[in-house]
């Protein structure tokens, strides 16, 4: 498929906005036929996932194009890198470790990056409209874009995100168009007991098991019959783009897109319905435990990272209590929270807890917790996916609740509730 | 002489290479199932787990997973340990990116080549490949030639010598 450009994409192809936009301007108009795209759009926005510190190409690409001048053409915000770089010396993360993450995180600022260092771009003062069309990476962040918002990406990872930031422009394909955006799958949710979706995990448990179900369709939940909070909708958009590849889903009458089941399938029919039972969503919380005993030595909230009203929340459950001495507590956020944090007066109230509060980073990029921890506890259904590959832990999921009582005595405490068969 | 067939592909990431194929009929993520220090798959749940990749034509239906598959594999293609080739059945925008900045950035990328579902499964771990820039690929049955050959992907210097520092052979 032939790639049409107009003038000033063809300029920057051709050098006159100099050779980082040059580069960029390539790579990404090499890509865009393997999107299906034949033209380029303009973005708005754009969301960097490269500070992630992973190897000596990472940051050798982007200290190139920091180095070539490379100016981002639009707001752009970055994801989490690889280490608190207020706090980093309270780890033994080793000179040279902690001046690489520094020195990747920095090529992006000079390029004009916003330093956010945050999973959750969505809840900082960067969010887009209902409409926008943006180049974002992070998996979350893209599901919670699409999804929540009704803003428009495509799944943007390592390195087309810079270079969507540094020409302004994307594959005019996918999700930043009307149709593939609407849904060619349902997923009904049938005999749910009422109580269960007031309960904050459930809505990770319906994610994880949404992923499972839809791979990269686009799909519409419906039979939810209450109204969500952000910090729901976050922490389901997260689980859904951990066990699957979900870029988009709707929820009938609750997100921006699906007013109506019809409207969100574009008055088509779907190309399959599939039933969502108890049963399913009863296996879809025990596939995210994978440890049967009592022992816990790591407890973590905050992938994405914990919103000010989720930490607010935290520090109401923490105060006035202390940590058992047998487990380390994880609070992960942005730098923004932390400073509101700091000065609401909460931080202190975390931190007397025992918790760690860190910032800009998370326990599954950063080397942040002991090697010989064996089981991480967390209400992040994400943290709970990715800790026993990432970090050779086995996971309990739970309540925010449970684990707060779980770090205070020292082992899970984890009741079934309405959750048991 | 034995059995030798030809296969023509959509030359994705066009590029000429060879190498012995390493096939399997599971999509493959880069992160986290490849590990660009060693060259070796590391998905447990993958049929190629603990297999080395480095110098062989991978050929699977798909990338699969996370996009930072990607940088993984430009990870790979500076360290010396990527694939020769990457054979897939589905066109994995992942999967191209990555052998897109390894020619941009270092100019040595594996090829990346798409060929129908049935060409695909016709290739099995062992089979010599030959791809060249138009996406047409020789195979090269495993029965019909016995010496399994050594072969070279990459055309800069620095890579070469890094190659050459990388003596995986004796990895498995």
């Amino acid at each position: 498929m032939n790639l049409a450009l107009d003038s000033s994409e063809q300029g920057m192809l051709d050098g006159t906005h100099g050779p980082a936009i040059r580069l960029a301007m390539r790579i990404l108009t090499r890509m865009a036929p393997m999107y299906g795209a034949s033209s380029l759009l303009p973005i708005t926005r754009a969301h960097i996932d490269g500070v992630i510190l992973t190897g000596a190409a990472g940051l050798d690409f982007a200290e190139r194009l920091a180095d070539l001048g490379g100016q981002v053409a639009v707001p752009t915000t970055l994801n989490v890198m690889s280490m608190d770089r207020e706090r980093w010396r309270d780890w033994n993360l080793g000179v040279t470790y902690a001046e690489r993450a520094h020195r990747l995180g920095q090529a992006y600022v000079r390029m004009g990056a916003q330093p956010t260092f945050t999973c959750a771009p969505y809840q900082t003062e960067n969010t887009p409209c209902f409409g926008e069309q943006i180049a974002w990476s992070e998996s979350n962040a893209v599901a919670f874009a699409n999804s929540i918002i009704g803003a428009r990406t495509n799944r943007y990872g390592d390195y087309l995100d810079i270079c969507c930031a540094l020409t302004g422009r994307a594959p005019a394909a996918g999700l930043h168009l009307d149709e593939p955006r609407l849904a060619t799958t349902v997923v009904e949710l049938e005999s749910i007991p009422p109580e269960l979706p007031l309960r904050d995990d459930f809505y990770p448990v319906l994610g994880y098991l949404l992923g499972s179900i839809v791979a990269n369709e686009v799909s519409v939940v419906a039979g939810l019959e209450c109204r969500p909070t952000e910090d729901q909708l976050k922490a389901m958009a997260a689980a859904a783009a951990s066990s699957g590849e979900v870029a988009m889903f709707h929820i009938a009458g609750i997100t921006p897109e699906a007013t109506t089941l019809a409207d969100s399938l574009g008055n088509r029919q779907p190309q399959r319905t599939v039933v969502v039972s108890m049963a399913d969503l009863r296996r879809s919380r025990e596939a995210l435990t994978t440890s049967s005993g009592s022992r816990v030595d790591v407890i973590a909230f905050g992938s994405p990272h914990c919103s000010f009203a989720e930490c607010r929340a935290l520090a109401r459950l923490m105060s006035g209590c202390r940590a058992s001495e047998s487990v380390e507590v994880f609070v992960t956020t942005s730098r923004a929270v932390r400073d509101l944090l700091a000065r609401s007066g909460e931080l202190e109230t975390l931190e007397a807890f025992g918790a760690r509060v860190t910032a800009d980073t998370c326990i599954v990029v950063a080397p942040l917790v002991k090697p010989n921890a064996r089981v991480l506890m967390t209400n992040s259904a994400k943290y709970a996916h990715y800790g026993p590959g990432l970090l050779g832990v086995d996971s309990v999921f739970a309540t925010t609740e449970e684990c707060v009582a779980s770090a205070i005595a020292g082992r899970v405490m984890r009741v079934e509730g309405p959750w048991a068969a | 002489m034995g059995s030798v067939a030809v296969v023509q592909g959509q030359p994705v990431v066009a590029g000429a290479a060879q190498g012995e194929a390493l096939a399997a009929d599971a999509p493959l993520s880069f992160w986290g199932g490849f590990d660009p220090e060693t060259g070796i798959i590391i998905d447990r749940r993958h049929p190629l787990s603990g297999h080395l990749a480095t110098r062989r034509v991978l050929v699977v239906p798909s990338g699969r997973g996370s996009c930072s598959g990607s940088g993984v594999l430009l990870e790979a293609i500076h360290n010396g340990t990527a694939p020769a080739a990457i054979i897939t059945s589905r066109l994995d925008p992942v999967i191209g990116l990555g052998c897109v900045l390894g020619d941009e950035l270092y100019d040595c990328h594996p090829p990346m080549v798409v060929i129908s579902e049935r060409d695909r499964q016709s290739i099995e771990t062992g089979d010599l490949m030959e791809v060249n820039e138009q996406g047409l690929i020789t195979v090269t049955k495993a029965l019909s030639y016995g010496q399994r050959d050594r072969t070279v992907l990459c055309v800069s210097t620095q890579q070469r010598d890094a190659q050459e520092c990388r003596e995986r052979e004796g990895v498995l």
